[in-house]
């Protein structure tokens, strides 16, 4: 898919694409943050008909729920890409002596090989923590590596 | 401390019916600007309600309003979007100056204006409000439009080429001997090439400068720095609103648009005194006699500004209505006219109560003619596909 881009000086970036459907859609990215969204079909092909207007915090949910599954997916994707490597997810128990310790003091890359690529923690995502990055009971660890290395890291934090 | 307590009260009913007109007006969809200017008329001498009382504060905080504006107008900048324009629109920016300045120059020198009020005048007549443009192409929903881009172009170099118009104005206004005036040219010229060079190479000095946590000490770091500027500039004889452009030019990236969030609201106050002021000085019995004169220059201007916005937009392959929305969206002219007229006070007098005038004409017929384009019935327009935008 072709998105072209026309810089809107002052105003903001607009991305124009065609569907497979055939419909030309516009969308106007404020500055602010504000969100519209266009279609070009009306009788006259330079003015487009307006569908929707999003306030920032709209368009960035919009954004989350339709990213969401695609981010995902090429995270599954590359994991398929490369040989051997795969992706696992994973909680810190409450009864894990890292609960309230740092990432780094697990040493799991050290130990292990595989690298913890986020954080989730109720509805926030960590993405790429540091070692000083603090862990918390029912965090979620997003790790990639080797099926042992998963593994490893699960003992790790089991223990 | 001595309070006065008519001043306060004068200004708290004078605010609270600004509030109330300028309500009005974007419930309209409409710029208050003019609205502010007739107020100020009213309340002036010679008005219906004479306010005396707040005179000097509307005086101090007139020059704090000018000093504001033009210090956003340099925060709006970016390189990206003015490169851009420049290589794409660069044309249309050409015909736009060329088409709007000449009118007004024209009749400074017919009225047997001196040089620097025939100028004066061009600016006038030649620079669209980019607040109220952008501010329509958004209400009436036209940024997906394809002639969008090319208006906010123009718009911007419009901007951009007052960093070498408003030292020439300020230096000319001053006065003086030849060589006074391009020694004033001259440093103004040299601050600006100091202004892209900061915003360039140096924004990580300046940003350490202006830089911290405490939006308050910010918002006072980025004011004293402005009024410091302004102040110098006005003593080196360039005239205050040139420094604090400057000072918005030099300011860049993420420090511009922080610095944008903070100073807003203090703009918006100090730039409707500066509106009011601006009314105050005239007395709408020297206003009365000029009223063909300016309605003229305005018919005339909103014509030229129509086929700019034609001939631009006819570059970007837009249709018959396309071009009719971007030439009658570029009709309005506003809180810049102002400015330069004020500039030149000095020189010409009598520029303050024509662009006022002038301002309030466009400013109000403008906005009312893109919106009777844009609902025009869409049926006779040629259906022109992508062949020719495609660019």
């Amino acid at each position: 898919m072709e998105v072209t881009e026309v810089l809107l000086p002052g105003v903001g970036i607009r991305y124009e694409f065609t569907t497979a459907e055939g419909e030309r859609i516009g969308i106007v990215a404020h500055r602010s943050g504000d969100a519209e969204l266009v279609r070009y079909n009306g009788p006259d092909p330079d003015e487009p008909q307006s569908l929707l207007r999003l306030t920032p915090e709209e368009s960035d949910a919009l954004s989350e729920i339709l990213g969401a599954p695609r981010v995902a997916e090429r995270f599954a994707d590359l994991a398929k890409e490369i040989p051997g490597l795969s992706a696992g997810q994973m909680e810190l128990p409450s009864d894990s002596s890292f609960v309230g310790k740092t990432l780094g003091e697990t040493r799991a890359r050290t130990r292990t090989g595989a690298s913890i690529v986020a954080l989730v923690r109720g509805e926030d995502v960590i993405a790429s923590p540091g070692p000083e990055q603090s862990l918390q009971a029912g965090d979620i660890l997003v790790v990639i590596g080797t099926h042992e290395g998963i593994a490893g890291v699960q003992a790790i934090i089991d223990g | 401390m001595h309070v006065s307590a008519t001043l306060l009260m004068e200004l708290g009913a004078v605010f609270l019916v600004l509030s109330f007109l300028a309500a009005v007006a974007r419930r309209w969809a409409f710029s208050p600007v003019p609205l502010y200017l007739l107020a100020g008329l009213a309340l002036g001498e010679g008005g219906i309600a004479p306010i005396p009382a707040v005179g000097e504060f509307v005086e101090t905080g007139a020059a704090i309003g000018v000093v504001l504006l033009l210090l956003l107008l340099g925060l709006e900048f970016s390189t990206t979007e003015f490169t851009h324009s420049l290589r794409r629109h660069l044309p249309s920016a050409l015909v736009d100056g060329l088409l709007n300045a000449v009118p007004g120059a024209l009749l400074g020198w017919v009225l047997g204006l001196s040089w620097g009020g025939c100028l004066a005048l061009a600016g006038i007549t030649w620079i669209s409000s980019s607040g109220i443009v952008a501010r329509l192409l958004s209400d009436l929903r036209r940024l997906g439009n394809r002639e969008t881009p090319s208006v906010l172009s123009i718009l911007v170099l419009e901007d951009i080429a007052m960093a070498i118009y408003l030292p020439l104005m300020g230096s000319l206004a001053i006065g003086g001997t030849l060589g006074q005036m391009s020694l004033a040219l001259g440093t103004a010229l040299c601050a600006l090439a100091l202004a892209f060079f900061v915003s360039h190479r140096l924004h990580h000095v300046l940003g350490r400068l202006v830089d911290t946590q405490h939006s308050e000490q910010f918002l006072l770091r980025v004011m004293g720095l402005t009024l410091l500027v302004a102040g110098l500039s006005e003593f080196a004889r360039a005239s205050a609103p040139v420094g604090a452009f400057l000072i918005g030019l030099a300011l860049s990236g993420p420090l511009a648009d922080r610095a944008r969030r903070v100073i807003e609201p203090v703009r918006d106050l100090f730039a409707l005194v500066f509106f009011l002021a601006i009314g105050l000085t005239i007395d709408p019995r020297e206003l009365v006699p000029l009223l063909p004169v300016a309605l003229a220059l305005a018919a005339v201007t909103a014509v030229t500004k129509v086929l700019t916005g034609w001939y631009a937009a006819r570059r970007e392959g837009a249709a018959l209505r396309g071009r009719l929305r971007a030439g009658t969206v570029l009709i309005a002219r506003g809180e810049f006219s102002i400015v330069i007229a004020g500039l030149a006070a000095g020189i010409e007098p009598s520029l303050v109560p024509l662009a006022a005038a002038y301002v309030i004409t466009l400013a109000i017929a403008g906005p009312i003619a893109t919106y009777l384009v844009g609902v025009l019935p869409a049926r006779k327009a040629p259906r022109r596909r992508q062949s020719e935008a495609g660019a």
